[in-house]
């Protein structure tokens, strides 16, 4: 593994010995991850396991305590500025300002991209058509059900067309059609060659992943395809695997902070 | 650029689509300033005097007639005896006594030196001193008449001629409406933004920002602008009422005045930002920048109690208060008619620029 050559490799994510510490707490110990260029890839773990920890050092938003990563082959410790005209955040709480009308929601952060007004326009014309809420343009974000919001939220952060979408527990709180629906939307942004690094404690979800991760108070501790995975460890599901990996099941894990 | 405005925008249609924080933001300043300006104003002008005339003659009567002469002195109704007067004052029903002793006109007329007793409710110091001035100023007017009276001259061998400049009657509101000024913009200022950054923590949506390529000095720009024009609005309307409904005189320039107020507003929305890098929630960001505004602007920044006359440590925190330099450039302008303060100007921009470093240094700190 030539990890200086990462940026020219077909790597859109690497993480190198990373680590993050809060006061004596290790987050993340030691993490060491590859993603491919257009992989869906499952970033899976309890509450708490260090999972936003590491999304957030990937975004730029936290810097590492020791080791190295590279997103779209540029490294986070110098390059956080050029990394984030490359990535699109979509965090667990759908950010998105309820006081704004939805097309204004996308308007602010294309304009936070620094898009033209024009491109702008076209791109909310595009995305909206794709994720269908060009019907409710003019309503304001607070009236929205959870699951438009969250499709807003998808919408507001593939504004400038990244080529790595980070989505922090994405689904939550969302009901079963809508997060099958989230799903397919995935798929097409992953078939339009963009990487989709995703975490979820919804274990189904991770059966949709190319890859999946599952991490345990900071480390790593089963990589690979899923159904390889559950035939490796013997089970049946990935539930039944994260189960057995973890020790507590992906959604009452949500209780362990 | 693009980044800004995008920001700007984003903020001006928080501001507007919720009409009542606006209303709220532009009616608070009025409100504080027509109440603080008349309440200062009568209280000095009603102060309660009753006499407990021993005396009974015509020269004691001349001698009530003359005090009560003056505006600022209202008389109540005559003590009739000493043991009144304890609990009169208990009751609050007048500030001060004069007691005119028994012999009172005997004594003047035999050899001009007949003492009058003067009693001041002391309990509120400032106004004691207040009654203490009026009292022997009129007393001042009586002597000099007897004298004149007795001798045949006009004057007494010293006698001091003062003329007080810039606000010749003493008007309180020529005083204190500049001062309201400074402390209302400060608050009112400090509170906008640091509950705009504060709430932007609360959502989430700071971080959501945070992960494009806009930089922290975008941000804050973008934020600060669409308050520059709320706190504008708010400065125009309070010197508004100041000129129109205090009458305190314009002797500087508008023009160089709306150059300082921005410049002041500025700051204070620095304030506010600087609050917001310490305040994680939108209650403690309002109490931060009411508490960490008003207080020493109110008494540290000569507001009401001159710097001058401070001890050593408290004069040295006055000179970082943004609002010890304003005061003096408002109060120049409009009272004074000076136009220019090259060293407030220094201390103002220095102040505000140190402000908005540490307030962007420190935003950016805070995201991790």
């Amino acid at each position: 593994m030539t990890l200086n050559h990462s940026h020219s490799s077909n790597l859109a994510v690497v993480a190198k010995d990373l680590t993050r510490c809060f006061g004596n707490f290790t987050a993340v110990d030691n993490l060491q991850l590859e993603v491919s260029r257009g992989e869906i890839f499952g970033f899976l773990g309890a509450n708490g396991a260090g999972k936003t920890t590491a999304i957030r050092m990937f975004c730029g938003l936290l810097k590492p305590t020791s080791g190295e990563a590279w997103v779209d082959g540029l490294p986070i410790s110098r390059d956080s500025e050029k990394i984030k005209r490359r990535i699109g955040y979509m965090s667990q709480r759908f950010s998105l300002y309820d006081d704004l009308l939805i097309e204004e929601n996308a308007n602010f952060f294309g304009g936070v991209y620094g898009l033209s007004k024009k491109e702008i326009e076209l791109r909310i014309a595009e995305q909206f058509e794709r994720l269908g809420l060009t019907k409710q343009k003019r309503t304001l974000t607070s009236e929205l059900p959870l699951g438009f919001k969250q499709r807003l939220a998808l919408a507001c952060a593939m504004m400038h067309r990244p080529r790595l979408l980070f989505l922090d527990e994405p689904t939550g709180g969302v009901d079963p059609i809508a997060r099958r629906e989230f799903w397919d939307l995935i798929y097409e942004t992953a078939e339009d060659g963009a990487t989709v690094f995703v975490t979820t404690h919804y274990m189904d979800e991770a059966e949709y992943c190319s890859r999946v991760s599952i991490m345990k108070d900071g480390k790593i501790v089963a990589l690979g395809v899923p159904a390889e995975l559950k035939r490796k460890h013997g089970t049946q599901t990935m539930e039944d695997l994260f189960l057995k990996l973890v020790g507590v099941s992906g959604e009452s894990g949500e209780s362990v902070e | 650029m693009r980044r800004i405005l995008a920001v700007a925008r984003k903020e001006t249609r928080h501001i507007l689509r919720d009409p009542r924080s606006l209303a709220v933001a532009i009616a608070m300043p009025l409100i504080m300033v027509v109440l603080y300006g008349y309440a200062i104003d009568m209280e000095l002008k009603r102060l309660t005097v009753a006499f407990l005339d021993l005396d009974r003659t015509p020269a004691s009567s001349e001698l009530q007639m003359e005090i009560t002469s003056s505006n600022f002195i209202t008389p109540v109704q005559a003590i009739p005896n000493r043991s009144e007067i304890e609990s009169g004052f208990r009751r609050g029903m007048f500030r001060a006594v004069v007691v005119i002793p028994e012999g009172y006109s005997e004594k003047l007329a035999t050899s001009l030196e007949s003492p009058v007793q003067i009693l001041i409710d002391g309990a509120d110091g400032s106004t004691a001193a207040v009654v203490d001035n009026y009292l022997n100023a009129a007393i001042a007017r009586i002597n000099r008449k007897l004298a004149s009276e007795a001798f045949g001259v006009e004057t007494l061998p010293i006698e001091a001629r003062t003329r007080i400049l810039f606000n010749p009657q003493l008007i309180s509101a020529h005083f204190v409406v500049p001062g309201l000024v400074a402390l209302v913009l400060v608050m009112i200022c400090a509170l906008l933004t640091s509950i705009a950054i504060a709430r932007e923590r609360e959502t989430g949506t700071l971080e959501q920002m945070l992960t494009s390529p806009v930089a922290p000095a975008q941000v804050i720009v973008g934020k600060v602008l669409p308050y520059i024009v709320i706190g504008a609005i708010d400065a125009a309307l309070i010197l508004a009422v100041g000129r129109f409904v205090f009458d305190v005189p314009m002797n500087g320039s508008w023009f160089v005045l709306a150059g300082y107020t921005i410049l002041y507003i500025i700051i204070s929305l620095g304030l506010g930002l600087l609050i917001s890098t310490f305040a994680k929630t939108q209650q403690v960001a309002m109490i931060a920048a009411l508490m960490g505004t008003l207080l020493p602007t109110l008494i540290l920044s000569g507001f009401l109690f001159a710097t001058s006359s401070m001890p050593f440590m408290l004069r040295q925190i006055s000179k970082l208060i943004p609002a010890t330099y304003y005061l003096r450039i408002i109060r120049g302008l409009m009272l004074k008619g000076q136009l220019w303060f090259p060293f407030e100007t220094v201390a103002l921009v220095t102040l505000g620029t140190v402000i908005l470093s540490v307030a962007i240094f420190r935003f950016k700190e805070r995201l991790d």
